[in-house]
């Protein structure tokens, strides 16, 4: 089970939060047409290893947190606020 | 009758305080500190179950969780609990087991003629066998593979025990409190980190409960460990597995205490796995037969319980360690038949030999004697490879075949395996987080583990250090015949099914564990699984360390549903919310229903009738005069800032900053996918302040769509979300003469049509107290709903019913409110299910051509534009008294074809005779006046439907605007 440390309430269990996906996307332009947007919601790079995620604390502050995660050992290496920019370790965690 | 009680010895048993106990329904007595297993066996109870697939007898072969046959099923009152093995379960006073896997009788087992099927019954039977037709699975094949096969019953129906979850913080995990683990926690604790020490036996020592030479008071231990307010003792808690970062562990209450059980969930900065090492049994013909055991075992009984498991023994040993077991039963006065050592020499064998026991070397057991009258008689040994041999008569046969270390928990937390020449088995490697210590890493011997698990303990490695005489790798001995020898005796799988599995391609140790089921059982092949793996290398002409080990996945023990769904059960599963006024439904005879997490009063009816009448009566009410409903559930996001109406203008997708201050609006919302949201009517309250309702079902939904939106899409905007939800009652007072109740409720503000007309909005005192009010109807009649802060819901709400006593006014709840939604062609969750597009539900000309919205772009996508999609239709039976079923399909007028739709609600209709429903049908909105079918399978009724809009009543506003 995850251990995130929200930047408001410390560390929390995963079971406090909401898993709300790739944060690494930006969303389209209004008209940047149907494929644009299409990439955007259904396209996913799964990546075996390090990966930038939206986490919302829903049963906390409720602040959607910008977590940096391995995603085969689990490890985070940083959370933050949507604004901050986390640096995401080189290779294998 | 074999095995016996010693008249002294045993540090586990009181023998002050002894205990009745029953088995199959017979009652026998054993001590306090006793195991099911250990008070069996000294009551010279050999057969305790039945396999599972050819009902071949059984007894315990092992002293721990590791047992693989003598498990048992355990019942008090309606509690049940099966496959306990019988060497977990604590002996007490009443406890009473049945054996599993027996039909009828353990001693008469019909089923066993599946051991004469045998042949039948080889590996990848299932697959093989019940293959075809489809139809017999469920009538034939799988009824009588139940009753065959199953490992035993669960209870039936509500049980009110009581189980736990807990969770843990700790500096050092130490699992296992052997020599290793005991020695490490000591070390960790000394050096005044927080420690946790987790054993699954009912007491600290491990390896030193049955060295009892070496003194260890595990009593005098336990307190002076816990003693310290850093270190925390669990016993008779087994860790079950680990889980990204955490360990989970399930602890076995004493009978007696409130809770069956509880499940630890513990989060360590360091993990200690001290789990030691399993001794391995060896595979030769009728290996399984009752009287034989491991040697392990049988060292465990004697010193810790004081039982001989037999009064005339054999060994059959590979390594050193086991001369141990014969030399102290020897010492007890059990006589030694032999010592079978497949090994050419030893020292060991030699001392042995010296003392008087009979050492046969370079041999083997290649049968056994045994009859279900005489049980286990003889064992039959030759030369290794050799034809034939002398019987060597005995009543007990000791297996050895070396020991594995316990790595599951190792390999689940992510350390890898590497192969140990030395003790022919897997050790388990480090991660940045987990290691391993003693016997569990190839570290054997008692001072030996203790020394490594210092080392642990300090943070330090040691290397394995090397034993006296290498022991033989040794695993099977095979012979022509057909006789059986088995790798997993849980699950019956022989020797002969791994090659077999191999010579159909099953060659993988992870093909060939599904293939014959092999360590698939309750106790994960704990005690065979190497062996298994062994004899498909040897099949394969491949070395032990390349085919490996199948991979041990969680759970470790058998695990009871109580553990894991813990305190979380009936009320607890999931919390109730109330709505305000939820004390005065419940004393106005509301019948509720769930909706989502909320109690919401579905009718008012003093008798529980929750027919149509009731809530007909409800509906005609309010359309006859004026009624009155509780809308507190609804979804209620304050929303504020320069860029409230901007934010709101691209959550919608249609347009709320053009919206006056103090008017309402309908708004529907969109995913980034194009599908429907939701929909609700938000209020501007002030140039900066708007209030968004949301459906009952998707308030929460709709809360984190627009805080993620906020917070990650537009962070520029300046807006402030706040759930008031819970802040805010909300009641709707419709019909004809719901202005006259409001006129009387409402003070400092006028309530006409051209003050306060459809769709207004705005603050107002209502029965003297601060709130909103709102012009909005769901229910096609003319309509406000008020809202004040929640705590004066109740006063309001008789305040409400007081005004409209003149005008009969009643409350009515959420059946009749369905009701007339549906006679209005209102949508709910049931049309706005998730596949449904603006558009479909008639909304399509809402949707904003100009500015940016959630859901713009893909909302135009060509499948989404397909007129034949299912768009929403009202649907009414030709006959009136035909009824209408939610879910039935609508299908062309022989009844018969495709399916070009369903009917999304259905009801009696207020005005009028008979039912009215929604569907969702192929090109609906082109469809109007066309008959269809309407088939229920379900109740197997057919009804021809005309099709006509959905907005059936007062299409034109003209009561909602009156």
């Amino acid at each position: 089970m995850l251990q995130i440390k929200c930047p408001h309430c410390g560390p929390r269990d995963e079971a406090e939060f909401r898993y709300r996906g790739d944060a690494t996307l930006t969303r389209p332009a209004v008209d940047a047409g149907i494929n644009a947007f299409a990439s955007y919601v259904f396209e996913r790079a799964n990546p075996a290893g390090w990966q930038t995620e939206w986490w919302q604390h829903a049963h906390g502050c409720r602040a959607v947190l910008k977590v940096v995660r391995h995603t085969l050992t689990h490890e985070i290496s940083g959370v933050g606020l949507p604004g901050e920019t986390l640096a995401v370790p080189e290779g294998a965690a | 009758m074999s095995g016996f009680r010693l008249p002294n010895g045993g540090t586990n048993i009181n023998r002050d305080q002894s205990m009745r106990f029953q088995f199959d329904g017979k009652s026998y007595a054993g001590y306090q500190g006793d195991t099911l297993a250990s008070a069996l066996l000294a009551n010279g109870v050999r057969l305790t179950g039945r396999s599972f697939k050819y009902h071949r007898p059984r007894g315990i072969v092992t002293a721990g969780l590791e047992e693989p046959c003598a498990l048992v099923e355990m019942a008090a009152g309606a509690w049940r609990t099966p496959n306990l093995p019988a060497t977990a379960v604590e002996l007490f006073d009443t406890l009473t087991v049945t054996s599993q896997n027996r039909f009828p009788s353990l001693r008469y087992d019909l089923m066993a003629v599946n051991g004469l099927m045998a042949p039948a019954l080889s590996a990848g039977f299932y697959y093989k066998s019940f293959m075809w037709p489809a139809k017999f699975w469920e009538r034939i094949y799988e009824p009588v593979i139940r009753r065959a096969a199953g490992l035993g019953r669960l209870a039936k129906g509500a049980v009110d025990d009581r189980y736990d979850h807990q969770h843990h913080h700790c500096d050092v995990l130490v699992v296992g409190a052997g020599p290793a683990g005991w020695a490490a926690a000591a070390i960790a604790l000394a050096g005044g980190q927080r420690v946790m020490v987790v054993e699954q036996d009912n007491m600290p020592g491990g390896g030193y409960l049955t060295a009892p030479a070496i003194g260890f008071d595990s009593t005098k231990a336990a307190a002076g460990f816990i003693s310290f307010p850093n270190a925390q003792l669990l016993t008779r808690t087994a860790v079950i597995g680990a889980y990204d970062g955490v360990f989970a562990a399930v602890e076995r209450h004493r009978p007696g205490l409130p809770a069956r059980e509880t499940l630890h969930i513990i989060r360590a900065r360091q993990t200690i796995l001290a789990t030691g090492a399993v001794e391995r049994l060896i595979a030769f013909p009728d290996n399984d037969r009752p009287g034989v055991m491991l040697a392990s075992a049988a060292r465990a009984y004697l010193n810790r319980w004081g039982v001989a498991v037999g009064r005339r023994v054999a060994l059959f040993a590979n390594n050193d360690e086991a001369y141990q077991t014969a030399h102290e039963l020897r010492a007890a006065g059990v006589e030694i038949a032999a010592i079978i050592d497949p090994r050419p020499e030893s020292w060991v064998a030699a001392a042995a030999i010296k003392a008087g026991i009979r050492v046969l070397l370079d041999e083997e057991v290649y049968s056994v004697g045994y009859s279900r009258s005489r049980g286990l008689y003889e064992v039959h040994t030759r030369r290794r490879g050799d034809q034939g041999g002398v019987p060597v008569a005995c009543d007990t046969l000791l297996v050895s075949g070396g020991y594995s270390p316990q790595v599951q928990l190792a390999t689940q937390a992510g350390a890898k395996l590497a192969w140990d020449d030395r003790i022919a088995g897997f050790v388990a490697g480090a991660t940045a987080t987990v290691r391993t210590a003693g016997a569990a890493r190839g570290v054997y011997g008692l001072a030996e583990a203790m020394a490594d698990g210092e080392a642990a303990g300090r943070g330090e490695a040691t290397e394995p250090v090397p034993q006296h005489t290498p022991m033989l790798p040794f695993w099977e001995v095979r012979v022509g015949s057909g006789a059986k020898s088995f790798v997993d005796l849980q699950h019956d799988v022989t020797a002969a099914d791994m090659r077999l599995a191999h010579q159909e391609g099953y060659s993988h140790v992870e093909h060939a564990k599904r293939y014959t089921t092999h360590g698939m059982g309750t106790d994960q092949g704990k005690i065979g699984g190497l062996v298994g793996s062994a004899v498909l290398a040897a099949a394969r002409g491949a070395a032990l360390a390349e085919v490996g080990l199948s991979k041990p996945r969680p759970f470790t023990q058998p695990v009871s549903w109580g553990a894991l769904a813990g305190p979380d059960v009936g009320h607890h599963f999931k919390p109730q919310r109330l709505l305000p006024l939820h004390d005065w439904h419940t004393r106005n005879h509301a019948v509720f229903v769930k909706i989502g997490l909320w109690m919401r009063p579905l009718v008012y009816s003093a008798t529980g009738d929750t027919s149509w009448g009731p809530v007909l009566a409800e509906a005609r009410a309010v359309r006859r005069s004026v009624g009155v409903t509780d809308m507190s559930s609804l979804g209620k996001i304050d929303v504020q800032g320069p860029d409230a109406g901007q934010f709101l203008d691209r959550i919608y997708a249609n347009t709320f900053s053009s919206l006056p201050v103090g008017r309402a609006r309908y708004g529907i919302m969109l995913r980034e996918d194009g599908m429907m949201l939701d929909d609700g009517t938000t209020a501007r309250l002030g140039e900066q302040h708007f209030l968004v309702t949301a459906t009952t079902q998707k308030a929460a939904d709709v809360l984190e769509h627009m805080e993620w939106h906020l917070a990650t899409v537009w962070p520029e905007l300046d807006v402030t979300l706040t759930n008031v939800a819970d802040q805010w009652a909300q009641f709707a007072i419709a019909g004809p003469q719901a202005r006259k109740v409001v006129e009387k409720l409402v003070t400092g503000r006028a309530v006409t049509n051209e003050a306060f007309p459809f769709m207004a909005a705005g603050e107002a005192t209502i029965a003297g107290v601060a709130g909103r009010l709102f012009r909005i109807s769901f229910s096609g009649e003319a309509a406000y709903e008020v809202a004040v802060p929640a705590q004066h819901a109740e006063a309001v709400w008789v305040a409400i019913l007081a005004a409209g006593n003149a005008f009969d006014i009643v409350p009515y709840a959420l059946d009749a409110l369905n009701l007339m939604r549906i006679e209005k062609g209102h949508v709910t969750g049931g049309e706005i299910n998730g596949q449904t597009t603006a558009a479909d539900l008639g909304f399509g000309k809402m949707l904003k051509k100009k500015g940016d919205f959630v859901g713009k772009a893909l909302s135009q996508r060509d499948g989404l534009l397909d007129p034949k999609r299912l768009q929403l239709v009202g649907i009414t039976p030709v006959d009136t008294a035909k009824r209408l079923r939610g879910g039935g399909h609508l299908v062309g007028l022989s009844g018969a074809g495709p399916s070009q739709g369903y009917v999304t609600a259905a009801c009696m209709t207020s005005e009028g005779e008979g039912w009215i429903g929604l569907a969702l049908l192929n090109g609906g909105h082109s469809r109007y006046g066309e008959r269809l079918i309407a088939a229920s399978p379900v109740f197997d009724e057919v009804v021809e439907v005309v099709i006509s809009s959905p907005h059936r009543l007062d299409p034109e506003n003209a009561r909602v605007k009156a």
